[in-house]
């Protein structure tokens, strides 16, 4: 008895750690365009439901997973760009609060828009065959595709790292994050690096989409209550920092997973109550520096 | 046109009494009269907290449920007899949760503000579904018989919904009366001023934390006044009260309206709510169109309707 409760709760764990991999994707595109525009996307669920419904007509047509997952975030991407440079763009310099209203106004449009074309009723979205099934862990049996889901969520991390750390575009990223007054005194433009930032911001919510898709289906209001989870990601982890976009995607995935296991009423309760908790402790979240961008 | 700006500026509680005593006849059921009165409270609650003091919520929902919730459980649940006492529950329940999850929200500011708001509303909302034997659940809050209003000697039925307007009027005009003295005193001086430039204030030696979580109340128990009102208006409280979109809806009323206006939070209630009857009946995509005209709003006419035609309170 010991023995499968055990075993049920390590896979319990890696359900949990898929989950965490699909906060951390979507905070961590919220907190990069915050941390250099400070702007919140309320969009963001918006397109990571787009990615779901993108993916899904990409691999319906072209019979490849890996052009609708490498398609489908450039999509959104491209779809973030627009956004930034015709709508968001016409902010900057006003309140804060603008781009927050202006994003929330565009994510009523784009899930009514998603509705109208794709319908009411969600669509369910099969893993590629070659990721169907499911594989031994040795204590426990756990889908491929969601190994593959938690290994495509760790390269494309590393991949951004490398890019923020070791190129000079990504220098100018932190650089502008930092202090933007500056970086333009150096001469960068920084509107273009905000542009980019914002493509690269809403492609990750579209990669994020595409992954969940096989696991959750692809529906109009999928990126409604992900939405505001990931917010709470966000705050826990400190607006505006990387790694505590990571620590906090991952460990709320956690504990959203075991609750779940143990006390499956107060899985939908519980973020929020850690949330609360951590407000109390630590009113900057946990990596969060006190009184950046407020 | 100014002049008489300006002697709507001087005296808005009568300009609104006189108004909202022939509205009734002004549009095309009286059922819509209702709701832009309630709706248009809902945003005066959300206004003074976002157009006056400054902070944007997301989460105004979690007070108009409160507000209905506690009315309506009040009516159905533990059969109070008194509509006052029901309307009270409803209130304190508002100011209590106001209270409490303003003490938290209030640990951050600016755009943080505007998500923990959200998060937390979510939370009640989560909270509503899952104690159905109290809320109802997922199918409402059902079984509100509302009971005639007693007032000194007389008893009022409200079952006929003339007199249901009216009754709300009162409510809703007192509220407005009550707004009215609130921004013309000194601390709702201090409002604007945090909503101007809060560290300033700070510098001037108020303790806007404890002003802020001031208004965050007030504006709690309006937006509760507001729900508890709805619950008496429908006999009903679905579990949407305390969803988001409840929450978005307010700010878009507001913001169409006006944000930082006097009657702006009514204005726009009444253009949502006109404008939701009218494109309803044409087509199901309502929040397509709502949306577009909300994003128009916030890029070029961020001073909502009634700020724009009254030239507009000074910028936001």
């Amino acid at each position: 008895m010991a023995d499968i409760s055990l075993a049920a709760l390590a896979a319990q764990v890696f359900t949990g750690l898929v989950l965490g991999g699909i906060f951390v994707l979507l905070a961590v595109g919220l907190s990069l365009i915050f941390g250099l525009m400070t702007v919140v996307n309320f969009s963001h669920g918006a397109l990571y439901m787009l990615g779901a419904y993108f993916g899904y007509l990409l691999f319906k047509s072209s019979g490849s997973f890996t052009v609708a997952l490498v398609v489908a975030p450039l999509m959104v991407g491209a779809l973030g760009l627009l956004i930034e440079r015709f709508l968001i763009r016409r902010l900057y310099g006003r309140s804060p609060d603008d781009p927050l209203l202006l994003t929330f106004g565009l994510s009523l449009i784009i899930v009514e828009v998603a509705r109208m074309i794709w319908g009411k009723i969600g669509l369910t979205l099969d893993p590629p065959r070659a990721m169907a099934g499911a594989v031994n862990l040795g204590f426990t049996y756990f889908p491929i595709y969601r190994l593959f889901v938690i290994a495509v969520t760790i390269v494309v991390l590393i991949a951004l790292w490398l890019f923020l750390e070791r190129t000079n575009v990504g220098l100018v990223i932190r650089a502008g994050s930092r202090d933007p007054l500056m970086v333009r005194a150096l001469g960068f433009d920084v509107g273009r690096i905000w542009f980019l930032v914002f493509g690269i911001g809403s492609g990750l919510a579209g990669l994020a989409g595409i992954l969940a898709g096989p696991m959750r289906g692809a529906y109009a209001e999928m990126g409604v209550t992900i939405i505001i989870e990931s917010f709470v990601v966000v705050v826990v982890g400190g607006m505006g920092s990387l790694v505590g976009a990571v620590v906090s995607g991952l460990l709320i995935g956690q504990i959203v997973s075991l609750t779940t296991f143990f006390a499956p009423k107060l899985a939908e309760i519980i973020v929020f109550i850690f949330m609360a908790v951590v407000l109390l402790l630590r009113p900057s979240g946990l990596f969060g520096e006190a009184g950046l961008a407020e | 046109m100014s002049g008489a700006v300006a002697w709507i500026r001087r005296h808005p509680v009568v300009c609104f009494f006189v108004f909202f005593a022939i509205f009734p006849w002004l549009v095309p059921y009286r059922s819509l009269a209702t709701q832009v009165l309630i709706y248009g409270l809902f945003a005066l609650g959300f206004n003074l907290l976002y157009g006056y003091t400054g902070l944007l919520s997301f989460g105004a929902a979690a007070y108009w449920g409160l507000g209905a919730y506690g009315t309506g459980i009040a009516l159905a649940k533990l059969k109070v007899t008194s509509l006052w006492l029901a309307l009270g529950a409803g209130l304190g329940l508002a100011l209590i949760g106001g209270a409490l999850f303003g003490f938290f929200c209030l640990r951050r500011r600016g755009i943080y503000f505007a998500m923990l708001t959200l998060a937390f509303a979510q939370l009640l909302y989560f909270i509503g579904f899952h104690l159905a034997d109290w809320t109802g659940g997922d199918d409402g809050l059902r079984g509100i018989t509302v009971p005639p209003v007693v007032l000194g000697g007389w008893r009022i039925s409200l079952d006929r919904s003339v007199v249901f307007y009216y009754f709300a009027l009162m409510l809703v005009g007192l509220a407005v009366l009550v707004l009215k003295r609130i921004l013309d005193s000194p601390f709702g001086a201090v409002l604007q001023a945090i909503r101007e430039n809060s560290d300033r204030a700070t510098a001037c030696g108020y303790d806007i934390a404890r002003i802020k979580h001031l208004s965050f109340v007030f504006s709690a128990t309006f937006c509760g006044l507001a729900g508890a009102l709805d619950a008496l208006r429908l006999t009903v409280v679905p579990i949407e009260s305390l969803h988001w979109s409840t929450s978005g809806q307010v700010v878009i009323m507001t913001l169409l309206g006006g944000a930082g206006t006097f009657f702006g939070p009514f204005v726009g209630a009444a253009a949502f709510l006109v404008l939701e009857d009218s494109i309803s009946v044409v087509t199901e995509s309502w929040p397509l169109v709502i949306g577009a005209i909300f994003v128009v709003f916030v890029l070029f006419l961020p001073k909502g309707i009634w700020g724009t035609l009254t030239g507009g309170f000074h910028g936001r």
